[in-house]
């Protein structure tokens, strides 16, 4: 028997986008405030969990088209990168650069490379879950 | 540059993560990781040089001042394994090749491999504990995976009991670094050790000590730690297990070296009595089953045992002496028992088994295999020119000196044991009439021979040129006789 699940596909999208608002905002939060890349990641791909249960995994791989175990290899790449980029300056090895920057519509905003290291952690909390999940999902 | 010493672990560490997206093309995999492994063996030279001529190198990554940040620390020591573990690994790659299979081959196997490699290297560069037990974690995780990498049932069930007893060492260990941190209130290891000699080694520090013990007693296969040991190696295939076999356990040892020669000298009463009595347990019931056994497999496995025995022994004595035994003995054990898996791993590619009953006259058909085979094993015994000798020598005498005469001896007796096992494999597997195997023609067995050859040629120039080692081997001790060296170099004062 099939059941129909329109209430919960609808809320599920409706809240999928607050989610995912939520996890970014956690995310931009973590240098000041609790927050950062993993909680931020994990709760990004919980919003991804929830459409995996409202609906399939093959619906949902078709709105995202992701190979996540790709997604594990950037975020690492955009971590180790962040840190090597210090070679190229010759000094101690993941070194950090920052500094205040006006950008065009944010106004002055101070900008540091943690964050692109918290992008990378960010990738790969991601990646490693969804892939944990899917495959975990597609066994029979 | 002063970034030198993270040159072993950040190439491997951007080689792991490239292979991520190349599982699909088995050549490129290939080819790169050759490729960055030998470009990690010749950071690592490099950095053997750098330290050799200018001492000590240091790093504080992040440019956070010495006791705040993790510190990165090369001394003597570490460089050289560093190098033996990078030379390793870059012999059981090629070897890999013709030997591990194209299905594992596309299931990350290599980009596997350089994550261990970071590990290992990691766990030999740090100079930070809980940043120690972080890349312990990176190259037990790794060596999860190798393990159970394949999925045949053996794999299976030995990888739960693997990952099982390493799950309860790891926690203990997290436990004895809070215990620790609760008491000199720091992780940096020269922080530590200097605030360990300003207030003495109080009766809890001693239990730290024994905590730490047990901790890399289980990842080291001390005795009684070491029942999983057998059952976990036998399992992988023979390229892994030569990984596991040369690297895993040395990194145990060195961590109780190290924790034993920087933190823990004050009350050597207690705990070094105490490691000296393992130890000798350790030997004996490690040349115990190198006799049991008609499999080739299981008795290299607890030769493993018996050389964890011995060097832990040359850390017990705690003379300078000794510890200049150790560290040649450790190199040496590295690299001979990573020949003897591979060597042995082309006679059961021949064979088509591992039991020694079944094999018998290969020395007909593969007469330079047999003899890189023999030099191999007297080097394991130690017979003089070659490599095992200097160093069980240095142990041994070291171990007079100090009036142990009986435990000694049973060091020196287990030459013999260690002998008898690994001639007991040349004679039985070498020896005796020829028979016939299917499908051995089919085999690439010059191609495996190679790297366990390569091998066995550096254990002996090794051996030979223990003269010119030596200085080199004096460096690395001088830190661990007299830790304000070590101490000197990461905190600059």
């Amino acid at each position: 028997m099939k059941t129909n699940d329109v209430i919960l596909q609808t809320t599920s999208k409706v809240v999928f986008f607050m989610i995912v608002l939520f996890a970014i905002h956690l995310f931009f939060a973590g240098h000041y405030n609790p927050g950062g890349g993993f909680v931020g990641g994990l709760m990004t791909s919980g919003a991804i969990v929830l459409l995996l249960l409202a609906f399939d995994i093959k619906t949902v791989v078709k709105g995202f088209p992701i190979d996540y175990i790709i997604l594990v290899g950037i975020g690492l790449l955009f971590a180790v990168g962040t840190a090597a980029g210090s070679l190229l300056f010759n000094i101690p090895f993941f070194t950090h650069a920052f500094g205040d920057v006006t950008l065009p519509v944010l106004g002055k905003t101070s900008l540091h490379t943690a964050m692109l290291f918290d992008t990378g952690v960010y990738l790969v909390v991601i990646g490693v879950t969804m892939t944990i999940i899917q495959t975990i999902g597609e066994s029979e | 540059m002063i970034n030198l010493l993270i040159l072993p672990l950040l190439i491997p560490l951007v080689t792991a993560t490239v292979l991520i997206f190349l599982t699909k093309s088995v050549g490129a995999q290939r080819v790169i990781s050759v490729i960055s492994t030998i470009g990690t063996l010749a950071a690592s030279i490099v950095l053997l040089l750098t330290v050799k001529n200018e001492g000590i190198q240091t790093i504080n990554v992040s440019s956070w001042e010495a006791p705040f940040g993790i510190t990165l620390v090369s001394d003597m020591l570490s460089a050289l394994l560093v190098t033996t573990t990078s030379l390793i690994t870059l012999c059981v790659i090629l070897y890999s090749f013709r030997s591990i299979g194209a299905s594992r081959e596309r299931f990350y196997y290599y980009s596997v491999i350089q994550f261990l490699l970071v590990g290992v290297n990691g766990a030999f560069t740090t100079g930070d504990i809980f940043n120690m037990f972080v890349f312990f974690e990176v190259m037990l995780m790794a060596s999860y995976v190798l393990i159970v990498i394949g999925g045949t049932k053996i794999q299976l069930r030995e990888s739960i009991k693997y990952i099982l007893v390493n799950v309860i060492s790891s926690a203990l260990f997290v436990i004895a670094v809070a215990l620790l941190y609760s008491v000199v209130g720091s992780l940096n290891m020269a922080d530590i050790s200097q605030r360990i000699a300003e207030i003495g080694q109080l009766p809890i520090l001693t239990v730290i000590a024994v905590l730490f013990l047990i901790v890399f007693g289980l990842k080291g296969a001390i005795f009684p730690l070491y029942f999983w040991l057998p059952g976990s190696y036998y399992a992988p295939p023979v390229p892994v297990l030569a990984l596991f076999g040369s690297l895993l356990t040395k990194v145990g040892v060195y961590s109780i070296l190290r924790s034993y020669s920087l933190f823990f000298y004050h009350d050597q009463a207690f705990t070094h009595e105490l490691l000296g009595i393992l130890a000798i347990i350790t030997v004996i019931i490690g040349g115990i089953g190198a006799i049991a056994y008609w499999d080739v497999k299981k008795i290299i496995i607890y030769n493993i045992i018996v050389a964890v025995g011995v060097l832990v022994y040359g850390i017990s004595v705690a003379t300078e002496e000794s510890y200049k035994g150790m560290v040649f003995y450790t190199i040496h054990d590295m690299i001979i028992k990573a020949a003897l898996f591979l060597l042995i791993g082309v006679m059961i590619k021949i064979t088509g088994t591992s039991d020694l009953r079944k094999m018998g006259g290969l020395m007909k058909k593969y007469p330079l295999l047999g003899w890189t085979f023999l030099i191999a094993a007297f080097a394991l015994a130690g017979i003089p020119p070659l490599s095992g000798f200097v160093g069980k020598l240095l142990i041994v005498r070291g171990g007079f000196a100090e009036g142990e005469y009986v435990s000694s001896l049973i060091v020196l007796l287990s030459s013999l044991v260690v002998l008898y096992s690994v001639i007991k494999i040349f004679m039985n597997g070498f020896w005796k009439a020829p028979k016939e195997y299917p499908g051995e023609d089919s085999q690439p067995v010059t191609f495996l021979w190679v790297p366990g050859a390569i091998l066995v040629l550096t254990s002996i120039l090794y051996g030979v040129g223990a003269e010119v080692m030596y200085p080199i081997i004096s460096q690395a001790t001088d830190a661990l006789v007299n830790p304000t060296i070590y101490i000197d170099a990461v905190l600059k004062e």
